[in-house]
């Protein structure tokens, strides 16, 4: 192939990085709630477009992006967390679909409540002053969002294993992931610790969609698309495991980034392709344990 | 000595009604079809009351998995999809007969689940939902891209069935009436041929299955097998449900492939009634005429359908036709 030279394929490898990071966010958020609460939230995709509606709300209010950063995801997380209260705590021990069909219910709701407040076509999301054009990274020059994209990804990561490995907090969500019945008889209150955890993954979520809202424009159904793709990532990974979400994510933004290089047209196979030959090799994912979901 | 005398008058007649109740069971395939057959009496809108059936059927389909298997897909849309797709391109690109292309529909449908399934099947619990979910997505690309064949994003379009003739006879397929008693054909042989499933011993495996896996396997079946089995013949109904789709549209659009349309036989599936014989078709109803009625007010009508699906799992599981039969019951 004409003119494809190894810088340019390391680009496009970055390119894939950034947005591996968004899928990384959004699946950790997944495979968090999952691991703790065993609900597959279907809502996932819904609270990352929220949380890039309440970033272009305000915005428009007068808001800069920074201060979004911090806004966003409290603003989501407070609103899972309503959720998890209200909608989804009368339903543990009722069988593991319910959860699920109730969250994928709930997708509807949300999706066309946004239709209702902000119209049915998208907006595009300017990105912010600071962070516009382009750096030399060594190879060429790259967008500097996208590089704030995987720099803010990693401090959330960070962040985050710092918060479950090297707090008390965490150190309970961990137990609970492993059997809540010892956690609870042990004097926690595993009811209050799982409502913290869907808060903290819908956060997230809706922190990623801010983040991808520049990249992609927003729409109501910006998250039903992430969400197929992130369930992609979680299959790969190993469903309820983080550091398979983190390899896994930035894996399949890596293989959406290159084949749209090489062969644009199969670009969102691709990844499909992949999840369908870890499933023939491995069906639990690269880091699930054999037999968690049985 | 009264209670004796209680209990006694009281047996007969507790045996006469579980008599009803059993026999009502025992030909449920008849009953349901009685009922597709008077619908259109109760129903002024035909064209709507062939969705329905098509939708209902559909629902049928998905509801052996789900119901009776107790697997839930959110991908089954690319079972209906390909069941549309190939009964449309048998007529528009190969001018085929409209039996053959019902055939290739339902053939389709099958060919499909079987690849979904072999896939799927490799997870387990709640893997489930992801991995056809994302499947599905897959497939929804290909037929997206595959412009030659299925008109990309358009749709395929030209899929004109003026009569449908059959033992000699010649029906106008144009006339809402008759295309209603065509569709009703298949899907009564469809509610036949599901009846004799589940009453069949594989019907009984396949609820073993469901009702506890491990037993099911200790007592010597192949739980992975049935799995896959259910899986096939579940991709065989929603196949003719979809090639029904096709002809009754006369244009397959590519949003037949979409998620919504996995979401929306989940939505039909839960709101009837899981598991119980015509539930699904009480929930096709039910959700199309909520879809009609309330689309006449508002264009967001996904809103209260979303809001009656919540309400629904959070305090009528059972569904609306499962409610009822608890109710009557005896």
């Amino acid at each position: 192939m004409p003119g494809l030279s190894f810088d340019l394929i390391a680009m496009q490898l970055f390119t894939g990085l950034a947005l591996g990071a968004i899928y990384v966010l959004f699946a950790i958020g997944l495979s968090l709630i999952f691991g703790m609460l065993t609900v597959v939230n279907f809502a996932h995709g819904a609270f990352y477009m929220v949380g890039a509606y309440v970033g272009l709300f305000l915005i428009s209010l007068g808001g800069n992006f920074w201060l979004c950063l911090v806004a966003v995801p409290l603003i989501v997380g407070i609103s899972g967390m309503i959720v998890e209260r209200f909608l989804i705590r009368p339903l543990y021990g009722r069988g593991i679909d319910y959860p699920l069909l109730l969250t994928f219910g709930l997708s509807y709701i949300m999706v066309e409540l946004i239709r209702i407040g902000f119209g049915t076509s998208g907006y595009p999301f300017d990105t912010p002053d600071l962070l516009q054009g382009a750096v030399n990274i060594g190879i060429g020059y790259f967008p500097l969002y996208r590089l704030f994209v995987i720099g803010a990804a990693a401090v959330v990561l960070l962040g985050l294993w710092l918060f479950l490995e090297r707090t008390s907090f965490g150190l309970i969500i961990r137990a609970g992931a492993r059997d809540p019945q010892i956690v609870r008889v042990l004097g926690v209150d595993v009811a209050r610790v799982w409502l913290y955890v869907f808060g903290i993954g819908t956060a997230i979520a809706g922190l990623a969609g801010l983040l991808a809202a520049p990249l992609q424009g927003v729409i109501p159904e910006m998250g039903a698309n992430i969400l197929a793709e992130a369930f992609v990532v979680t299959v790969v990974g190993g469903m309820g495991s983080i550091g398979g979400a983190v390899i896994a994510g930035l894996l399949v933004g890596v293989v959406i980034s290159m084949t749209s290089l090489f062969a644009p047209e199969m670009a969102k196979v691709s990844i499909f392709a992949l999840m369908a030959i870890v499933l023939l090799i491995r069906p639990q994912g690269f880091f699930g344990r054999a037999g968690l979901m049985s | 000595m009264a209670m004796n005398e209680l209990s006694q008058t009281l047996a007969p007649a507790g045996v006469e009604q579980r008599n009803w109740f059993e026999a009502a069971k025992r030909h449920r395939a008849l009953l349901a079809s009685l009922f597709v057959l008077v619908f259109p009496l109760v129903m002024p809108f035909t064209a709507l009351a062939v969705n329905i059936l098509i939708y209902g059927l559909y629902a049928l389909g998905f509801n052996l998995l789900f119901g009776y298997l107790g697997l839930l897909s959110f991908g089954h849309a690319a079972l209906f999809g390909t069941g549309a797709y190939l009964c449309g391109i048998a007529i528009v690109h190969f001018a085929l007969p409209w039996y053959v292309a019902i055939a290739m529909g339902v053939l389709g449908g099958t060919a499909m689940a079987a690849l979904i399934g072999a896939l799927a099947i490799r997870t387990r619990g709640i893997y489930f939902a992801m991995v056809t979910m994302a499947l599905a997505q897959c497939v929804y690309y290909l037929f997206y891209q595959a412009i030659d064949w299925t008109g990309g994003e358009n749709g395929l379009r030209g899929i004109n069935v003026r009569a449908i003739d059959i033992f000699g006879m010649k029906f106008d397929f144009i006339n809402p009436l008759t295309r209603y008693y065509v569709v009703a054909g298949f899907v009564i042989l469809a509610l036949y041929v599901l009846s004799r499933i589940l009453a069949s011993p594989f019907g009984a495996v396949i609820e073993a299955v469901r009702e506890n896996e491990a037993r099911a396997r200790a007592s010597g079946y192949n739980v992975t097998l049935t799995r896959l089995i259910t899986f096939v013949l579940s991709g065989a109904f929603c196949g003719l449900a979809g090639a029904l789709a096709a002809l009754h549209l006369s244009i397959v659009p590519i949003e037949i492939m979409h998620y919504e349309t996995s979401g929306m036989v989940v939505m039909m599936s839960l709101l009837g009634g899981m598991g119980t014989f015509f539930g699904p078709f009480v929930g096709a109803a039910v959700f199309l005429l909520l879809e009609n009625l309330v689309s006449l007010w508002t264009v967001h009508w996904q809103l209260f359908v979303g809001a009656v699906f919540v309400v629904c799992v959070l305090f009528f599981p059972a569904g609306i036709w499962g409610t009822i039969l608890k109710r009557v019951r005896p």
